[in-house]
């Protein structure tokens, strides 16, 4: 389970985060929805420990694990999982070699064995099938070239393949078209499970049309002001956020 | 056992007039008149300094301070010979060709060693290189024992060689100058391998020149890859001409030497020639390296293409110099050229300089130069999915150089440079 | 239409060929005797009635400038330079030293009437004739003008009315008498005397220039402007300006300049030093249009200038335009020296060389602060049988962590007779600096030029549109008054090379 106390965090010597509190209890499924620079992408990006952002207050931890004193890499080996906004190009990486590299690299913290060459492939062609994605998608640069909704379907893949304990999705959904959205959706409903927890960060609702969340919060200026069901999400849809900023 | 020659310009000379009773071609006239050209354009320019602009980067002090002895190995003396990264392989021991540790197969063409063939390379030896312009040309020209000798005839494919030279260092520096021509005929091709290996802790000089003559539609690729030993002094020049509709394919790699510095000089002469000056330097602490090219496009509808891309770890200092320029002539001329720089220690130094010079109002040309180190963001993309710093490290070292690698489009050439690149970043990541 | 374009097409009507400020003032002019000698130095150092100090600092330049030599690297070609053949002062006679307006000869009056530069502290450049002195009337801000003629400045207009602000704007020659402290402190300090040879030389003989301080949190209410015009014969020019901006303060600043069209070639070495304190921002923008010589390549004016800024405070900031059109040969490289963390050194160019013209021109920006960064954007312009080099080097010191510089540098050739270089130095001494450079080369399509001719532009005013396009990026960083005239100036340079 994801639990966040008190979390505050600067960027620039600029408050971004101003206490937030916060349990995923695990097999459940959250969304955190807000408007433009409530904090949404600081949030997971602290949760994934990029450089960059000063913790000045409060705990995160995963399944007892503090994270805030984790690497990245550690973090992404206790099973957290960062689904980018704007995934990263690596230009002369190949993906399937940064997949497979990866993906040993989690296997070999959890003591597993590694996977080789002809395994991985078999792995991952299965994984792509599911995801409607052309195979030489393996072969090209990691991300280089590809289009908004490729980047994001391999994030999904990525998620598929590491089978994280904890996904959080920052504006997964941004970028994509319906079909793109629907694939995408499905590749995280496909890891809903009692050993499985997401964060899905978004603006719209029209994503939790397809992911269904079991909680809703809403974030706003730093810290989180309403929490619901996934009622409160369509709520949110007609009525916008000022509606709540007033409340 | 021979004593050292003096330091400086002087002790070479010096060494010219005590030797050139004896040095091959001694007995003919145009040999001769080619040697004594060059020893008065060496006498006349000595070592580079850094007063000259070309050579503001690149400090020859350490060169000029030393003196150096000829090699004295035995020419029947055994050495362990690396893997061939070829089928057809010739081999120099510190600087003297060894037709009996050469591996020829039936297929394989000729290779002959210059000093025993020069009445061949007549016309040939000297009329591409520009001794009053590099004297290290010069210097070479004037010292030259051996080398190899190519001339392939019109419509040949030659299949792929590497030239190995070895040089063996101890206490005594000896310095080495090979002299390759090379010359493919109308339509002829070629994948040479050009590769020098240090063996031994001791300082030495290898000055190899190479004259490449490409003739109508021939196509050389020609991967240069320098794995000196850690006290070499390695100054090497290529010049290259290419004719109408000719490819000269280049790869450079720096991996080893103390300090290295190579010069290309590349003139493409005729209608649709093109010329790739591609390269790669992997710069550890105490090295120096230094890619220098200098493109002529004398003749209209040529295109060249040029990616160098300097990695420096520890206390190094990368240089590249890349000029283009593009006669009057030369109209629809395509040129593009990009150097890249990683720095991965607050102690690296890269001094970069391209320069277009455009005398033609029909082209395309383009330049392109970035410094910096390994990207933060893709750092970090690379460690949340789970991948330890280190190694995240070394694949985007990797994946930079990889990228340059992946420019070489045959095939023997491209293993070649990927197994002298592979693994390095794993030691500076 | 703009006033700028009125005194343009008046003065064209009065002068001959494309060079549009080629006429010659008559008037009665006081010269030092020809050549360069210690006691020329002296002479200078007299008539302008300077302190023991600045003799001294004279000659010491004299001295280190006679012990060096005309650098060679630049890619110009010119014949060597008779040094002894030249008049190194020239002042209208009778009128030394900066007059109150009422006092200027009226000959020079008229003179800069023609060349569109107001003198008359009511004009505004570029406005509506006969707006007033407010900023409010007719929108556009006054500009405060110094005139230099030859060798002396020959008005400063609202010199009083910024005095008000505590600003100082007036001849470097009268600074020397009424602030030395300050020019002491300053001159120098940014180029030092044998800094390279035109420094040296202008170090030792310079006459006149402008100088200015702006004081702490002061935001310069008026862009100041300097007029340089080379009138006489066989005459070099050699100003040297300082501006000093104290901490917290702005400041936007203009120069223009032409001569008269002569077979002659006459030397311009002039040496501007900018200083800006913490959180100050210097706008240096110039518009060149020196002689350039006439279609054969005779004439036209050297300008082999020294221009650099030091940001030695945090968080400064120095921003060089330049607009280099003129000239016979055009030697600089406005220059930053970004000290001060986070300091923001730029540099915007747009240089033209028609007929035989050349220019190796560029900047050095040296990056010495933490999180210092530079923006380079040139764009080189050839036709005829016109040479133009980008010379630029970024450098980088092993404190500067964090530096960032961009540089976008293009070159756009017309006609098959010219050239275009560009040589970037890049060199670079920190890990976590980041340096980027791009540059293209290309020409003017013939399908652009047949799309605006078969909209209804002639030849000439395609390629003007689609060279003020090329330049854009430059030109928009020009204060709006110069926009207008470098635009104009742009083409006008350009007349006679397509078709």
């Amino acid at each position: 389970m994801l639990k966040i106390e008190g979390l505050t965090a600067e960027i620039d010597g600029k408050q971004i985060l101003k206490g937030i509190d916060l349990e995923v209890p695990t097999g459940e499924i959250h969304a955190i929805m807000g408007p433009n620079g409530s904090g949404k992408s600081t949030l997971s990006y602290v949760l994934a420990g990029r450089e960059g952002y000063e913790i000045t207050g409060g705990t995160a931890t995963f399944n007892g694990l503090d994270l805030l004193s984790m690497e990245p890499e550690e973090r992404a080996a206790a099973g957290v999982f960062l689904a980018f906004q704007y995934p990263v190009e690596l230009p002369g990486v190949g993906n399937a070699n940064f997949l497979r590299t990866a993906l040993n690299a989690i296997r070999r913290s959890k003591g597993e064995p590694e996977v080789d060459a002809m395994q991985f492939l078999k792995l991952a062609r299965a994984r792509m099938k599911e995801l409607s994605m052309p195979e030489d998608m393996l072969k090209r640069g990691v991300n280089v070239g590809f289009s908004g909704g490729e980047k994001k379907r391999n994030e999904v893949l990525q998620m598929a393949l590491l089978q994280p304990g904890l996904a959080i999705l920052d504006e997964t959904d941004s970028g994509l078209d319906i079909d793109a959205l629907k694939i995408a959706a499905d590749g995280v409903n496909a890891m809903r499970g009692p050993n499985f927890s997401s964060l899905v960060i978004t603006h719209y609702q029209r994503l939790l049309n397809y992911i269904v969340p079991d909680r809703v919060h809403v974030l706003m200026n730093g810290r989180i002001v309403q929490s619901g069901g996934p009622e409160l999400a369509k709520q949110l849809e007609e009525s916008g956020y000022t509606a709540v900023q007033a409340a | 056992m021979s004593v050292l020659f003096e330091p400086g310009p002087e002790g070479f000379l010096r060494r010219y007039e005590g030797l050139n009773a004896r040095l091959p071609g001694h007995r003919t006239p145009w040999v001769t008149a080619l040697r004594e050209q060059a020893a008065k354009a060496f006498r006349e320019q000595g070592f580079p300094t850094r007063k000259i602009e070309a050579w503001h980067y690149t400090d020859l002090n350490l060169l000029a301070r030393s003196g150096f002895a000829e090699a004295l190995t035995p020419v029947d003396e055994d050495v362990a010979l690396p893997e061939a990264t070829a089928p057809q392989r010739v081999v120099f021991l510190d600087g003297r060709f060894r037709a009996d540790l050469a591996e020829t197969p039936d297929s394989g063409i000729p290779v002959r060693s210059l000093g025993a063939n020069l009445s061949a390379a007549e016309g040939l030896l000297g009329g591409v290189a520009k001794l009053d312009e590099v004297p290290m040309a010069a210097l070479n020209t004037m010292l030259f024992e051996d080398g190899a000798l190519i001339d392939l005839p019109a419509e040949t494919n030659g299949g792929a060689i590497e030239l190995l030279s070895i040089i063996q260092s101890g206490e005594r520096p000896v310095a080495v100058h090979p002299r390759h021509v090379i010359r493919l005929g109308k339509g002829a091709s070629l994948v040479l391998i050009e590769r020098a290996i240090g063996r031994g802790d001791g300082r030495y000089l290898h000055n190899p020149v190479v004259e490449i003559v490409l003739e109508e539609g021939a196509h050389l690729t020609h991967a240069r890859i320098q794995q000196e030993g850690p006290a070499g002094l390695f100054l090497s020049t290529v010049f290259a001409k290419a004719a109408a509709g000719a490819t000269y394919d280049s790869f450079l790699l720096h991996a080893g030497a103390k300090l290295s510095r190579s010069e290309a000089y590349v003139s493409l002469d005729g209608p649709k020639a093109m010329a790739h000056l591609n390269g790669a330097q992997l710069l550890s602490d105490g090295q120096h390296g230094d890619c220098t090219t200098f493109l002529d496009h004398a003749a209209p509808d040529c295109a060249s293409r040029q990616t160098v891309k300097t990695v420096l770890a520890g206390k190094s200092r990368g240089v590249f110099q890349g000029k283009i320029h593009v006669h009057q002539i030369a109209q629809r001329t395509d040129g593009y050229q990009m150097n890249q720089a990683l720095l991965l220690s607050d102690q690296a130094e890269i001094d970069s300089k391209p320069q277009l010079e455009i005398y033609a109002d029909d082209v395309k040309c383009s330049h392109g130069a970035t410094v910096g180190e390994l990207d933060e963001d893709q750092l970090f993309y690379l460690r949340a999915r789970g991948i330890p710093a280190a190694t995240a490290r070394s694949m985007l070292i990797e994946a930079f150089l990889q990228e340059a690698v992946d420019a070489v489009e045959e095939e023997t050439a491209r293993n070649a440079l990927a197994t002298a690149v592979a693994g390095w970043w794993e030691k500076v990541a | 239409m703009p006033a700028v374009t009125e005194t343009i097409d008046a003065v064209a009507s009065v002068t001959e060929g494309p060079y549009k400020y080629g006429f010659e003032t008559d008037i009665e002019m006081e010269f030092a005797p020809k050549g360069l000698s210690e006691d020329i130095v002296r002479f200078i150092s007299a008539k302008k009635n300077e302190p023991e100090w600045l003799l001294e600092w004279r000659l010491k330049a004299y001295a280190m400038w006679l012990k060096m030599e005309e650098p060679r690297w630049p890619a110009v070609k010119y014949p060597a330079i008779d040094y002894q053949d030249a008049y190194y002062y020239a002042a209208p006679k009778n009128k030394p030293g900066p007059k109150s307006l009422d006092e200027v000869d009226p000959e020079l009056l008229k003179t800069y009437a023609k060349l569109g530069i107001p003198l008359k502290e009511q004009a505004i450049l570029a406005g509506v004739e006969g707006a007033g002195d407010s900023p409010s009337e007719g929108g556009r801000l006054p500009v405060a003008v110094d005139a230099v003629f030859d060798s002396v400045s020959v008005a400063t207009t609202f010199k009083h009315r910024l005095e008000k602000e505590g600003i100082i704007f007036c001849a470097i020659s009268e600074a020397v008498q009424k602030h030395p402290e300050l020019v002491k402190q300053y001159l120098g300090s940014v180029v030092p005397q044998a800094d390279n040879f035109f420094a040296a030389l202008n170090s030792a003989v310079f006459t006149d220039g402008s100088f200015v301080y702006i004081p702490k949190g002061v935001r310069c209410p008026m862009e100041l402007s300097t007029y340089f015009r080379i009138n006489a014969k066989s005459t070099g020019q050699f100003e040297r300006t300082l501006i000093i901006a104290d901490a917290g303060s702005h400041v936007s600043y203009l120069e223009g300049c032409t001569a008269p069209m002569r077979d002659e070639n006459q030397l311009h070495a002039a040496v501007v030093e900018l200083v800006a304190m913490d959180d100050a921002t210097i706008k240096y923008s110039t518009v060149q249009n020196w002689y350039p010589g006439d279609e054969n390549g005779k004439g036209g004016i050297y300008n082999f200038v020294t221009k650099r800024g030091a940001c030695r405070g945090d968080r400064s900031k120095i921003s060089w335009t330049q607009v280099e059109t003129g000239s016979a040969i055009t030697w600089k490289y406005p220059s930053c020296i970004l000290q001060g963390a986070d300091s923001v050194g730029e540099f915007y160019s747009v240089a033209i060389t028609n007929n035989y013209q050349q220019a190796d021109t560029g900047t050095k920006m040296f990056h010495i602060g933490p999180r210092t960064r530079s923006t380079i954007v040139s764009k080189g312009i050839s036709a005829g049988h016109g040479q133009n080099t980008y010379r630029g080097q970024v450098k980088i010191s092993p404190k500067a962590t964090g530096a960032r510089n961009f540089t976008q540098c293009d070159s756009l050739l017309i006609g098959d007779q010219c050239g275009a270089h560009t040589v970037p130095y890049i060199e670079s001494r920190c890990m976590s600096a980041k340096v980027e450079h791009e540059a293209t080369t290309s020409r003017i399509a013939e399908d652009q030029l047949f799309y605006c001719r078969q909209r209804g532009l002639s030849q000439e005013d395609a390629v003007g549109l689609i060279v003020n396009g090329f330049c854009r990026e430059v030109l928009k960083e020009l204060p709006m008054e110069f926009a207008v005239e470098a635009q104009k100036l742009l083409q006008i340079s350009l007349e006679g090379s397509v078709g």
